[in-house]
């Protein structure tokens, strides 16, 4: 039939999708997802730009070689139907075109390779650090302390429905962010929302030490590239840096019981000034309030 | 065998035929994939808009309640998928019917322990669903901890007896699979016709030899590791409580030591129906046989060795991660060398597009689809933003929602005139195949973007700007119910006509030796063994 037709339609089909992902994703600077995007959320740093970047060359290679394997079904199919084709050959071998299609997928793996294994150990490697956050997860929510900062903890709780539909409610609860925050601060999405948010300082790498107070959970926020597990009885560490000052938002990604869906985990990076002066407010009030939270 | 045909219940209970057996496994994957439908049917209900109603109001519950209650619906669509619709049939139904047939064999090696397989299987299923009307939680029935039933969520985080049942219901499955795995590994090794060399054998007697090895060397393991969350949960030990010394981790390697050759078991049988009815249409002889075969044994083998990489965000060891992220990816080259070699068995044939070839040729192309993700999701690099996501759920849809129960409906069609006599209707079993490949695409495609946006996996509710792809995934679902309702109807047509079906119905392309029997086959056949050339 008309081949061509469809491959450009397919192609054009295709600009058309990532072009209005594209457009999309060009507004304010909040790490969260879209509706109907086809995309990775938004990178805000380079850990999440290098995923981003090659989950993009791999999308490519794989689009390239699923065309490919349908193209090839797709010829056969037309091309030795029944009419088209009465007799059958008899071939059930061929050495040469059995070791292409051997090497040639071990040649595409072993190049995938050279990208992949680096990429983990950037991402793994933690490098020097100026200070540490440890997060414990709970059945069902974050906990947060800064022990490099007196150890300020507290505890960051969805924001439920109720208070989301509720004006006043809502107002209230905005309000008390605010002033956790230290700076107006609004809710901009259900089920991602958080009571009070973890704050981190622009440009800065910050080590994360993650445990789980009663069951696995995991702290993931997708706009930084970073998703590890919180298992009782064991300290994972991991690490980010955040290039702009914005709201970021991920969601407990280990199924952790009934209100899985409920712990979302929301992310205030600011600058560096004011970093310091939310440390010293916030000082005041959370300062070695650690209860929850280990080894203190 | 001297008695006479047993008639009447005896017939069934009482059964040692492997066919009997065989199409006994049938009905048992059919009722409890109805189930499991059912049970996805509410979960895409519930997530086809945002916010907590759906289950609420059928159920008449407290949004509290309904949260667990979805997280059972996921648990139990996962594990009645796996150990109750797709392994019976592909393994106990297929296997049964169709190995002793393939290798010119009277029966099974041990006709008896056949029979016990088959009927450990009813009650292993009773006791999964009693599982979800018992506290899992105080105050909620069931257990909604996943099917892999990771510690603590599985010990301390549900106090009920309820996963004590679901425990039990896995270690009756999986006996009854360890004692089928022997009967295979025996029969085939025992019992091939004179002149039927391994090297000779079809490839799904291939197939169901590989996946009995990997049944014998997996199961154990998991019988062990839900053995050890039995005890901790009951009788003080700690092997996965941090408190006692003992961690959550070794539970997942355990768990994920079985849980990776299953997916495997889950698929393999798939490969050799399709590699049949290929072969079969396209009037040609399978394309590399050794090589098709040999990938079989190489992905069964490679299968035992990648185990971790469902595990990359619990905080392993970068080296650790490196060498899974290679191991992984060389499952991708025997995978590879089946779909070319399928395509190969085409190139030059005569194909004819009956609903067998329609499906085995979906097959080829949706396993395709799901294996590339596969390549994406084993970079422990790219992983770290899709595990636990809904791309994850999308790419093991594909490989098996996609791949091993679209291989179940092609042998469904392709064998359904040798086991009954009767043939299906063509038009009618055309359009069931539409409706199927059509909304399970709109099901699982959608949820690639979902997942690259982020969203988690097991969640009863979603953020609002997950909306619009979850409303196409649910209705996808609707058409696939279509699809479903109508293999209902096809298959019930199919029964109630005469058996009209010739002993070689496809024609020459058929060379196994089930079409050289009557349909259906004699209650005993190979009185006198074949001889092979």
């Amino acid at each position: 039939m008309n081949v061509k037709r469809l491959i450009a339609g397919a192609f054009v089909a295709l600009t058309v999708f990532f072009g209005f992902a594209a457009t999309v994703s060009a507004q304010e600077r909040v790490g969260q997802p879209k509706d109907g995007g086809l995309w990775l959320i938004e990178s805000a740093n380079e850990q999440a730009a290098k995923v981003s970047e090659f989950n993009e060359a791999l999308l490519i290679l794989i689009t390239v070689i699923t065309i490919f394997v349908f193209a090839l079904m797709f010829w056969v199919m037309f091309r030795y139907r029944e009419k088209a084709n009465p007799t059958p050959s008899k071939t059930s071998h061929n050495t040469f075109i059995e070791f292409v299609w051997t090497v040639v997928p071990i040649g595409i793996l072993v190049g995938i390779g050279f990208w992949s294994i680096p990429l983990l150990y950037y991402q793994d490697v933690v490098p020097e650090t100026e200070f540490a956050i440890r997060v414990t997860g709970n059945q069902w929510n974050w906990t947060y302390n800064y022990p490099d900062h007196d150890g300020i903890e507290f505890t960051s709780v969805v924001v439920d429905d109720a208070t989301h539909a509720d004006p006043v409610k809502r107002q209230a609860a905005e309000k008390s962010l605010s002033d956790f925050l230290g700076r107006p601060a609004h809710f901009n999405a259900r089920l991602l929302d958080t009571d009070n948010r973890l704050v981190v300082p622009v440009d800065t790498k910050i080590k994360v030490l993650l445990t789980a107070s009663d069951v696995i959970h995991a702290w993931t926020v997708p706009s930084f590239g970073v998703k590890l597990d919180a298992v009782p009885g064991r300290l994972n560490e991991t690490w980010f840096e955040v290039d702009e000052v914005g709201t970021y938002y991920g969601q407990c990604s280990e199924l952790c019981g009934k209100d899985h869906a409920y712990m979302p985990i929301a992310v205030e990076v600011v600058s560096k000034e004011e970093f310091a002066r939310w440390v010293e407010q916030a000082k005041a009030e959370y300062a070695d309030a650690g209860t929850v939270a280990f080894g203190r | 065998m001297a008695h006479a045909d047993p008639t009447g219940w005896k017939r069934w209970v009482y059964s040692t035929n492997h066919k009997d057996i065989g199409v006994m496994y049938l009905w048992f994957a059919f009722i409890a994939g109805m189930i499991g439908f059912t049970m996805s049917g509410l979960i895409r209900a519930e997530l086809a808009q945002p916010g907590v109603t759906v289950l609420p109001a059928i159920f008449n519950m407290s949004e509290d309640q309904a949260r667990h209650m979805f997280n059972v619906l996921t648990t139990g669509h996962g594990l009645i998928m796996v150990f109750f619709m797709v392994m019976p049939a592909l393994i106990g139904g297929f296997g049964n019917y169709f190995v002793p047939l393939m290798i010119g064999a009277p029966d099974m090696a041990f006709p008896r322990m056949n029979n016990i397989s088959f009927w450990l299987m009813p009650p292993a299923f009773i006791l999964l669903l009693l599982s979800t009307f018992v506290e899992g939680n105080p105050g909620a029935a069931g257990f909604g901890g996943g099917w892999t039933a990771y510690a603590p969520l599985s010990t301390s985080g549900h106090t009920g007896p309820s996963m004590d049942l679901a425990i039990f219901s896995l270690h009756v499955a999986g006996a009854s699979s360890i004692m089928g795995a022997i009967n295979y590994i025996t029969t085939i090794f025992n019992m091939r016709a004179p002149g039927m060399t391994i090297h000779k054998m079809p490839l799904f007697a291939w197939s169901v030899l590989i996946t009995a090895f990997l049944l014998v060397l997996s199961l154990p393991v998991l019988a062990g590791a839900i053995t050890m969350l039995l005890t901790d949960r009951n009788f003080g030990t700690t092997f996965f409580d941090p408190a006692g010394g003992g961690d959550p981790i070794l539970y997942q390697h355990l768990f994920w030591f079985f849980g990776h050759p299953e997916v495997y078991i889950m698929i393999l049988p798939a490969f050799g129906i399709v590699s049949h009815i290929i072969s079969t249409f396209s009037k040609k002889p399978i394309f590399g046989y050794l090589g098709m075969a040999y990938a079989m044994a190489a992905i069964g083998f490679i299968g035992f060795v990648v185990w971790a990489h469902h595990m990359y965000t619990v905080g392993l060891d970068v080296d650790t991660k490196a060498y899974f992220v290679a191991a992984t990816m060389v499952i991708a080259v025997p995978t590879g060398v089946k779909i070319f070699s399928w395509i190969a068995t085409m190139w030059g044939g005569s194909i004819r597009f009956t609903v067998p070839m329609l499906y085995a040729i979906a097959f080829i192309l949706l396993f395709t689809v799901g294996g590339v993700t596969g390549v994406v999701l084993s970079n422990a690099g790219a992983d770290i933003v899709l595990h636990d996501t809904y791309y994850v759920v999308a790419h093991f849809h594909y490989v098996l929602s996609l791949g091993a129960v679209f291989a179940i409906f092609a042998g469904m069609y392709y064998w359904m005139g040798k086991m009954s006599g009767k043939q299906y209707p063509e038009f009618l079993a055309q359009i069931q195949f539409w409706f199927t490949f059509i909304g399970v695409n709109m099901i699982f495609f959608p949820q690639h973007f979902l997942g690259l946006q982020g969203m988690p996996r097991r969640y009863v509710d979603y953020t609002d700007a997950h909306a619009y792809w979850n409303k196409i995934s649910s209705y996808g679902y609707m058409v696939t119910l279509i699809g479903v309702l109508l293999f209902i109807v096809v298959m019930g047509v199919t029964l109630s006509r005469k058996k009209t079906v010739a002993d070689n119905q496809w024609g020459e392309g058929a060379t196994t030796l089930e079409w050289t029997l009557s349909s259906p086959p004699p209650f005993h056949q190979f009185n006198e063994l074949p001889r092979i050339k």
